[in-house]
């Protein structure tokens, strides 16, 4: 493994051999990492891979076991995240902790604004270094205006400055992009190749593979906590990276079956809530996948609330296999067979704190009682039943499903919702967040449901995953269905183009 | 992610071992008083102690579970209040003692009512509504009663709530509450209306998601603690033979410490109620021991005071402690093996 060009600059940052344990779980094995100036470089691995355990270490959270972090050539110790930021080591997290009411240059600043006489803040001399700072990255972002309100991109923009203020020469991202739309996305690796040809270097975490493709040049996969490889880009497709990170040939990552569509499942008709969305209209059949596209934003999220009842709808209705739902009813609706695996599962998908077993218990309360009392058997059956069907991977069903990595948790989820049968099962972003692996299970199990005939509407910002899923593509632009676009006619270019309201309906 | 899932883990383990922590404290405070304290251990002495500790039992039972979902209800001691003081302005009227009752404890389901309303209609903090139905409910009962005692209610039912069976620790009221106590720890820890209220408690909008109707849920416990409170009113004006306006002031404290005492999260979603009611008869237990050994009334009122404290900060701190202990391991060189070196960090 050594660089491309031997010549070239020597890595600022490297492991070599690391390998550390968390009580009997080896977390990393042997693993090396060389990261050079000027350079994006790729962590690739499914969630558990140890991913997040190496970016602890990078950042002096943890301390190897075995092995050696080396910076500049020299073997170091960081006895402690501050360590490591002094060296010049900065982690941009997925999900920035700003503090949203002061400005963007006193959250770049706090706690060490330039001072004046008396111990003042310099007001002044700090906007004007987060000016700088901006300049430097090509960005326009008033550093007077208050985080609040400030788009996931903007604020891990801000983080980044952040960082640059510390000198930062080697800038980790951990899942950046997991959040973020597509002009987002564009806007933040303007930013990385900003950084990048200013000679930082960059480790770069995403499970999304055609952002690794484009914007970094090598990768490092990690498979269980070992290392697998660390190779140049070029050449490789993306079919080689995921048989690193998973070991095999996976099988297909969108195993779409044709199913003869049945009766109507789902109508839902010139359904209104007033100024989120308007006069939406649409049937999904059993059998059928329907995708709803769109920007985030665009009222889709909104309209599955609606129809499951989480919110009411001023007006239109809903039916359920003929049935008219109750307006703003979550209850009536699971009775009528409809299920919402939600868009964020650990606020809305799960109870964190409760165990995998009461979690998917949650939606049997009604059928796992006897004589009005909690039937423990029935419900640890049914919990167990869905958990092992799904193949969620856990210790003991009692668990609490916060120990459960995301791609599990979200099987908790699905598994939660697939035992109350669903005749119509909506799912909003179902995979997001999630492994390339698990991503492949949970489209074979929609592809699944599909053929036994349940309905399945599927909300996804993931472009390639409504292509390769949906029998039929609806399009939401502004709070309206701007395109129903037939499987055989969906593109990226018709669905964009109808979902940034360039195209007639 | 291990260290997380090893902090939660030793949360919980933390948050399971309080109860059971106050379980051994209340039998601990008991065997020390038996020993120790002069005049204790008597059966007159032990009737004394529960019947006193009843109506903070009692509106512990609802307020147990209002504070697993989430909420609490302060007004609880006014709802008493204002029990007793239409008990006694209705009997001064000349009612039948068995049409009051019921009329009292219909007044405490509107009591209820129009906290569970304010909260889950209006979308109003239950702490804010309730302090202020507690200072209405208060007056109102002033109102109604103006500063007269009753006193002069049926032997019979004076009887029943102030005595024992026979020469026995047990005052006969215990056994209506044992029977209430029965229903309420299957109700909680038992069936599905249970099971919604921690899922409620420990992520509110999750168990929405889940087709939980929260708000319908949370107006029957309000509901029901209103319910408990007048009877408590009831209860409390026929044990000391006395319906004022003021009678159980201050009683919201002593059930909420006793409660959080027991181990039930102020956050919600967590706890027992067999924990709760631990902490209910360990705080009647000091109360009566502290009477025993003359400390004033008000002295009284500052131990519970700091109990309620200790009760809210104890499982944190431990928590706290356990996770940092926890953050600790995990960043330190190596599993927690005898032949991992220590390091000086």
């Amino acid at each position: 493994m050594t660089h491309p060009s031997d010549t070239g600059p020597a890595p600022v940052l490297a492991l070599r051999d690391v390998s550390k344990s968390f009580g009997a779980v080896r977390a990393l094995r042997d693993v090396s990492l060389e990261l050079f100036p000027g350079e994006v470089h790729a962590l690739a691995g499914e969630n558990g891979a140890g991913k997040s355990t190496l970016i602890k270490t990078l950042a002096g959270v943890h301390r190897p076991d075995a092995g050696q972090v080396l910076l500049d050539g020299e073997p170091t110790v960081f006895h402690g995240p501050a360590d490591a930021r002094d060296a010049g080591i900065a982690v941009i997290y997925q999900e920035p902790t700003l503090f949203p009411d002061l400005s963007i240059a006193e959250n770049i600043y706090m706690g060490r604004q330039p001072k004046r006489a008396l111990g003042r803040i310099d007001h002044k001399a700090t906007y004007a270094a987060t000016l700088e700072l901006m300049r430097r990255l090509g960005v326009g972002l008033d550093p007077g205006r208050p985080a609040r309100g400030l788009s996931i991109a903007d604020q891990q923009i801000v983080e980044i400055a952040k960082a640059l203020s510390f000198d930062a020469r080697v800038l980790v991202m951990d899942e950046p992009t997991a959040a973020l739309t597509g002009s987002e996305v564009a806007r933040l690796f303007g930013v990385v190749r900003t950084l990048r040809d200013q000679g930082a270097a960059v480790l770069f975490i995403s499970h999304r593979l055609e952002e690794i493709f484009e914007i970094c040049r090598r990768v490092t996969t990690l498979r269980d906590g070992a290392f697998v490889s660390s190779e140049p880009l070029a050449g490789m497709t993306e079919d080689d990276l995921v048989r690193r990170m998973v070991g095999r040939d996976l099988a297909e990552l969108y195993p779409k079956q044709e199913v003869e569509a049945g009766a109507v499942a789902l109508s839902v008709r010139r359904l209104t809530r007033e100024g989120v969305f308007t006069d939406v209209s649409f049937e999904v059949r059993r059998g059928e996948i329907v995708g709803l596209a769109g920007l985030v934003g665009a009222g889709r999220t909104e309209v599955a609330r609606a129809v499951f009842g989480i919110d009411r709808w001023d007006a239109g209705e809903v039916e359920v296999d003929g049935k008219a739902l109750t307006n703003g009813a979550p209850s009536t609706a699971m009775a009528a067979g409809l299920a919402l695996v939600p868009e964020d599962r650990r606020a809305q998908g799960l109870v964190m704190d409760m165990s995998i077993e009461r979690n998917i218990g949650l939606t049997g309360l009604r059928t796992t009682v006897k004589a009005g009392l909690m039937d423990r058997g029935a419900e640890r059956s049914r919990s167990l039943d869905w958990a092992v069907k799904l193949q969620v991977k856990y210790a003991r069903i009692a668990d609490t499903v916060s120990t459960l990595s995301g791609g599990n948790q979200q099987k908790v989820v699905l598994a939660k919702w697939l035992a109350t049968g669903p005749k119509v099962l909506i799912v909003d972003e179902p995979t997001r967040g999630i492994d390339v692996g698990t991503k492949a299970e949970v489209h074979r199990l929609l592809s699944q449901l599909a053929a036994d005939g349940v309905a399945v509407l599927m909300i996804s910002s993931d472009l390639p995953e409504i292509l390769g899923m949906a029998d039929r593509v609806l399009v939401m632009h502004e709070g309206r269905v701007t395109a129903a676009i037939p499987r055989a006619d969906a593109t990226e270019e018709t669905v964009m183009a109808a979902a940034t309201g360039r195209a007639a309906a | 992610m291990a260290d997380t899932s090893l902090a939660r883990a030793v949360r919980w383990s933390a948050s399971m071992r309080w109860d059971t922590a106050v379980g051994a404290l209340l039998i601990v405070v008991l065997l020390l008083s038996f020993s120790f304290v002069d005049g204790f251990g008597n059966a007159l002495n032990l009737s004394f102690l529960i019947g006193n500790t009843l109506p903070i039992a009692l509106i512990a039972l609802p307020m147990t579970m209002l504070v697993v979902s989430g909420e609490i209800d302060l007004s609880v001691a006014s709802t008493a209040g204002l029990s007793g003081a239409v008990m006694g302005a209705l009997w001064n009227q000349g009612m039948a003692i068995e049409a009051i009752i019921p009329v009292c404890l219909l007044l405490g389901v509107v009591c209820g009512l129009v906290n569970g309303l304010l909260v889950t209609r209006l979308g109003l903090p239950s702490l804010a509504v309730t302090i202020g139905t507690m200072a209405a409910y208060r007056g109102i009962a002033q109102i109604v009663l103006g500063s007269d005692a009753v006193t002069d209610f049926p032997a019979r039912y004076l009887d029943f709530a102030a005595g024992r069976i026979g020469d026995t620790f047990v005052p006969y009221a215990f056994l209506p509450f044992l029977v209430l106590l029965a229903i309420a720890v299957v109700a909680l820890h038992a069936t599905p209306f249970g099971r919604r209220l921690f899922a409620i408690g420990a992520s509110e909008e999750a168990a929405r998601f889940a087709g939980v109707r929260v708000k319908r849920q949370k107006l029957v416990l309000f509901v029901l603690t209103g319910l408990m409170a007048s009877l408590t009113g009831v209860f409390w004006a026929l044990h000391y033979a006395s319906a004022r306006y003021d009678n159980a002031t201050g009683l919201e404290l002593s059930v909420v410490a006793a409660v959080l005492l027991g181990g039930i999260d102020f956050d919600g979603g967590k706890g027992t109620l067999g924990g709760a009611i631990a902490g209910v008869f360990l705080l009647g237990s000091l109360q009566n021991v502290m009477s025993l050994l003359n400390v004033s009334a008000q002295s009284q009122i500052v131990v519970t005071g700091v109990l309620l404290v200790v009760s809210v900060l104890g499982p944190r701190v431990g928590r706290q402690i356990s996770v940092a202990r926890a953050g600790r391991r995990a960043a330190s060189a190596g599993p927690p093996a005898p032949e991992a070196p220590t390091p000086a960090a």
